[in-house]
């Protein structure tokens, strides 16, 4: 029997990342024939979308900046779905962490530069910490499942914010917007002149840094044991509730240090709709990433490749930037949905006892 | 006459051999054993006469003619018909109801129920089986539903019987019922093939009996000219020790002690549960399982709050410590559900040993974080003493075999001295040599002054090792046996019985 099992196991690890490639390679390739059924030039198309990812300097720069919010929000859902926790509501702390690092940056003038910006992020990852504590404990204490509060949770973010930078605190203008964060606040911009600020090498960093927290320490190994198996965990004195409520609450500091991140790098205050769905955008990125942090940086720079490429794809030539949506969406249901139903199913099943 | 015949059948999956070449010489009208330990190949090739699974390779003749068996239904048509372990019948549908399903009398396109109803009766007649035809399938014992699948299985004509494990849900009672159900079916010229890995029941039963080990054919040969300690090596392939000397240890010194403890539901509520586990002492719980076994074992680790009465460990009140508390204390506990509660499938072999103890020093560095190098010396250590079979500590649990997940617990159980040990169903789904290894690591505990609470639905495991038994039934302790009671005793105990009602 030996021989089998070490097959299969090491079978499964060599397979994934050749198999997603592979679907990835198809989705640009099903994107392509639409192009052509619809009657555009599928291949000068495909190739202003690279160049518009990577042709130039700003082009990289482009693409670095649109893959920054996704990997904080893509690495945020991983760190909860470790625990077992499915935290949909990462666009809601997202924003929330925005708002608060906005409100930071605007206010507590007179810190000096490097300090007043480290202090505005953190603040975004407390703000979002915070509206993700109110779900863990709901699910924890009362059972209420995260789906749905947190998908709730997103939509009152998002109306929430919007209410303050359309009244109270818009500044003047025709736009719904803040003040802007003073300028000690602001993450410096490395790669100018385009918008790629300080935030993309933090968020790299903190793929690396989820990565040793979760293989590494004591409460990451719990958190993967929760999530694993609650039922062993428990019976080993590992607590569920307790690194549930850790896993969820991290999740949220993520979500909310990229969401300060995205108004302390790029746009230096919040302005309202700023996000195009990045929160959701991360789940997608995660499971493409195959809920792995490095997976994560790599389907983030994809996607990231796929917005930026797109925007420039539609200037130069008269494709539609839907080419790099439905590529996009390609990806998600030839990467993405098999490997969360794979998961939700590995989950549901009880294991048995068998007798060959 | 041979009735059924099997000639080198082989079944294969992926590389693993479930059955190589065997061959079977079933007679008309006999009982015919199979025996062989877990993973022998047992059930495969039984499921590949019924049809269940098409064999790679070799023919089956069924009185001397050859034929091709692609489905149950092919089974059925030639008269053969197999009784699984887990019983299939419908709850809410009537005794009868259950029999007919599947092969319902028609008159036009509706049931025929008044023919069906006595066609059923007259096979109550022929067979000398006594039941309540009305009542509901789900409201009978255990045993009797087993009666009612093998009334099943001869309504649909059936002349050779299988009967997978049948007994490894009953009482010994139930056993005993069986066993003469068999007889009586034996004595009507039908003929049986007995799946069993108890030697018990194969001498109690069998006029022949083959033994499987590995996938292959040891030998057949005549239950008369058997000993059991000759079956048992033909099936492990080396000498076995079944006895284990009983040696009395036990001291004055209570370790565990349980106090009038009651529960709440879900599952069995515990009803004035007491005992005590002295130093030295293997105190077993023997019961059919369902009768609070599994909430018993929930309550000596700290997973389930009593809603009265206490918990004491080494003389000090626990009733309130979480499970962490107590392990720290001295507990270990191997669970009934290894799957379920003792293993993370998903981890490696190295992160399944440290589960538990990664708060402990020794695997610590600095406050939080993990020394790998040291729990890794550590995984290796145990995977040589416990001899795991494993290719290294990373291997993912989920591609062990069952005998070797089941050691990974022992050995994280074991591997900081516990005082205490709860073994829930130790043994179970593990093969005759796995199973006698566990059972001396528990001597071995018991050995060297410590306690052990044996739960296990395998009487025989209970008497063999403890050195008092306690019977559950129904969420109370039904009385105190010492192990070298009679089975009688122990029977009438798991079945509700008071002792003086006999």
């Amino acid at each position: 029997m030996g021989s089998s099992w070490e097959g299969r196991h090491s079978m499964r690890l060599r397979l994934t990342v050749p198999v997603e490639l592979f679907a990835i390679g198809l989705a640009f390739l099903l994107g392509m024939l639409v192009l052509f059924l619809t009657g555009y030039p599928p291949f000068s198309a495909l190739w202003a979308l690279f160049r518009g990812a990577f042709g130039t300097r700003n082009a990289i720069g482009q693409t670095l900046t649109q893959a920054t919010p996704i990997l904080f929000t893509s690495l945020a859902f991983l760190l909860a779905f470790r625990s077992g926790i499915f935290n949909i509501g990462i666009e809601g702390q997202f924003l929330i962490g925005a708002f608060t690092a906005a409100l930071f940056g605007i206010s507590f003038r007179g810190l000096p530069f490097p300090l007043h910006a480290i202090l505005a992020l953190f603040s975004g990852g407390f703000g979002g910490a915070v509206y993700a504590l109110f779900p863990a404990l709901l699910k924890v204490y009362l059972g209420a499942h995260e789906v749905i509060t947190t998908m709730m949770l997103s939509y009152v973010a998002l109306y929430l914010t919007s209410y303050f930078v359309n009244y109270p605190l818009k500044a003047p203008g025709w736009v719904a917007q803040t003040e802007p964060v003073a300028p000690s606040a602001r993450l410096p911009r490395i790669l100018p002149p385009t918008q790629l600020s300080l935030a993309f090498p933090i968020a790299l960093g903190l793929a690396f840094l989820v990565l040793w927290f979760l293989e590494r320490t004591v409460p990451g190994f719990s958190i993967r044991a929760v999530g694993a198996n609650p039922e062993a965990s428990e019976n080993r004195g590992i607590s569920v509730r307790k690194y549930q409520i850790l896993a969820f609450v991290l999740s949220g500091f993520i979500a909310g240090v990229g969401g300060g991140g995205e108004i302390l790098g790029v746009h230096g205050r919040f302005v309202d709709g700023f996000s195009p769905g990045y929160g959701w955008d991360g789940i997608a990125v995660s499971l493409v990433g195959r809920l792995h942090p490095l997976g994560c940086i790599f389907a983030s720079l994809l996607f990231g490749m796929l917005r930026a490429g797109g925007m420039t794809m539609t200037r130069v030539t008269k494709v539609p930037l839907d080419l790099s949506l439905i590529i996009q969406a390609l990806v998600i249901l030839l990467v993405a949905a098999p490997v969360l139903i794979e998961q939700l199913l590995t989950r549901r099943r009880k294991p048995r006892r068998s007798e060959v | 006459m041979v009735v059924l015949s099997v000639r080198g059948l082989t079944k294969r999956f992926g590389e693993v051999v479930a059955n190589d070449h065997i061959d079977l010489d079933v007679e008309e009208g006999e009982i015919h054993g199979l025996l062989g330990e877990n993973g022998a190949g047992k059930s495969v090739l039984s499921s590949c006469i019924y049809g269940l699974y098409r064999p790679d390779e070799g023919r089956i003749f069924l009185r001397g003619h050859e034929v091709h068996i692609a489905s149950p239904f092919d089974a059925i048509r030639l008269g053969i018909g197999m009784v699984h372990q887990h019983l299939t019948l419908v709850p809410h549908l009537r005794v009868w109801e259950n029999i007919v399903l599947g092969r319902e009398p028609r008159r036009g396109l509706r049931v025929d129920r008044v023919r069906a109803f006595a066609e059923v009766e007259r096979l109550l007649e022929e067979t000398g089986f006594r039941l309540d035809l009305a009542k509901n399938a789900g409201e009978l014992p255990i045993g009797v539903q087993q009666r009612v699948e093998i009334l099943k299985v001869l309504f649909r004509g059936a002349e050779i019987l299988i009967l997978d494990e049948p007994t490894a849900v009953l009482t010994p009672q139930e056993v005993d019922q069986l066993i003469e159900t068999l007889h009586r079916l034996k004595a009507q010229g039908k003929t049986i093939l007995f799946i069993s890995h108890k030697l018990r029941e194969i001498f109690a039963l069998c006029d022949r009996v083959t033994v499987l080990r590995r996938g292959k054919k040891v030998g057949t040969l005549p239950v008369s000219s058997a000993t059991p300690q000759m079956l048992a090596e033909m099936m492990v392939g080396r000498k076995v020790f079944f006895e284990f000397p009983r040696e009395r240890l036990a001291k004055e010194e209570v370790l565990f002690e349980l106090s009038h403890v009651f529960t709440d539901p879900p599952g069995v509520p515990l009803q004035d549960v007491s005992l005590k586990v002295h130093a030295g002492e293997i105190l077993g719980i023997a019961g059919v399982e369902g009768n609070g076994q599994s909430e018993l074992a929930e309550v000596v680790v700290g997973l389930r709050k009593p809603k009265k009465g206490k918990v004491i460990f080494r003389g000090r009140d626990v009733t309130a410590i979480p499970p962490k508390g107590r392990i720290l204390q001295g507990m270990a506990h191997i669970p009934e559900d290894r799957h379920r509660r003792g293993v993370i499938l998903d981890f490696s072999v190295k992160e399944n040993l440290l589960l538990g103890f990664e708060t402990e020093p020794p695997f610590r560095k600095g406050r939080m974080t993990l020394d790998f190098a040291r729990i890794r010396d550590f995984a290796r250590q145990k995977i040589q003493e416990f001899s795991i079979v494993t290719p290294d500590e990373d291997t993912p649990l989920r591609f062990l075999s069952g005998g070797n997940q089941q050691k990974v617990v022992v050995a994280r159980e074991l591997a900081f001295h516990p005082l205490f040990v709860l073994a829930c169903q130790p043994t179970r789904g593990l093969d005759v040599a796995a199973t006698e290894y566990l059972r001396h690591i528990l001597l071995g505990v018991k050995r060297e002054g410590k306690g052990v609470l044996l739960i296990s639905a395998d009487l025989d495991e209970v008497r063999a090792l403890s050195d008092r038994v306690l019977v559950m039934y129904e969420g109370r302790i039904a009385g105190e046996l010492s192990p070298e009671s009679d089975e009688y005793q122990f029977g009438l105990l798991m079945g509700g019985k008071a002792l003086h009602e006999a």
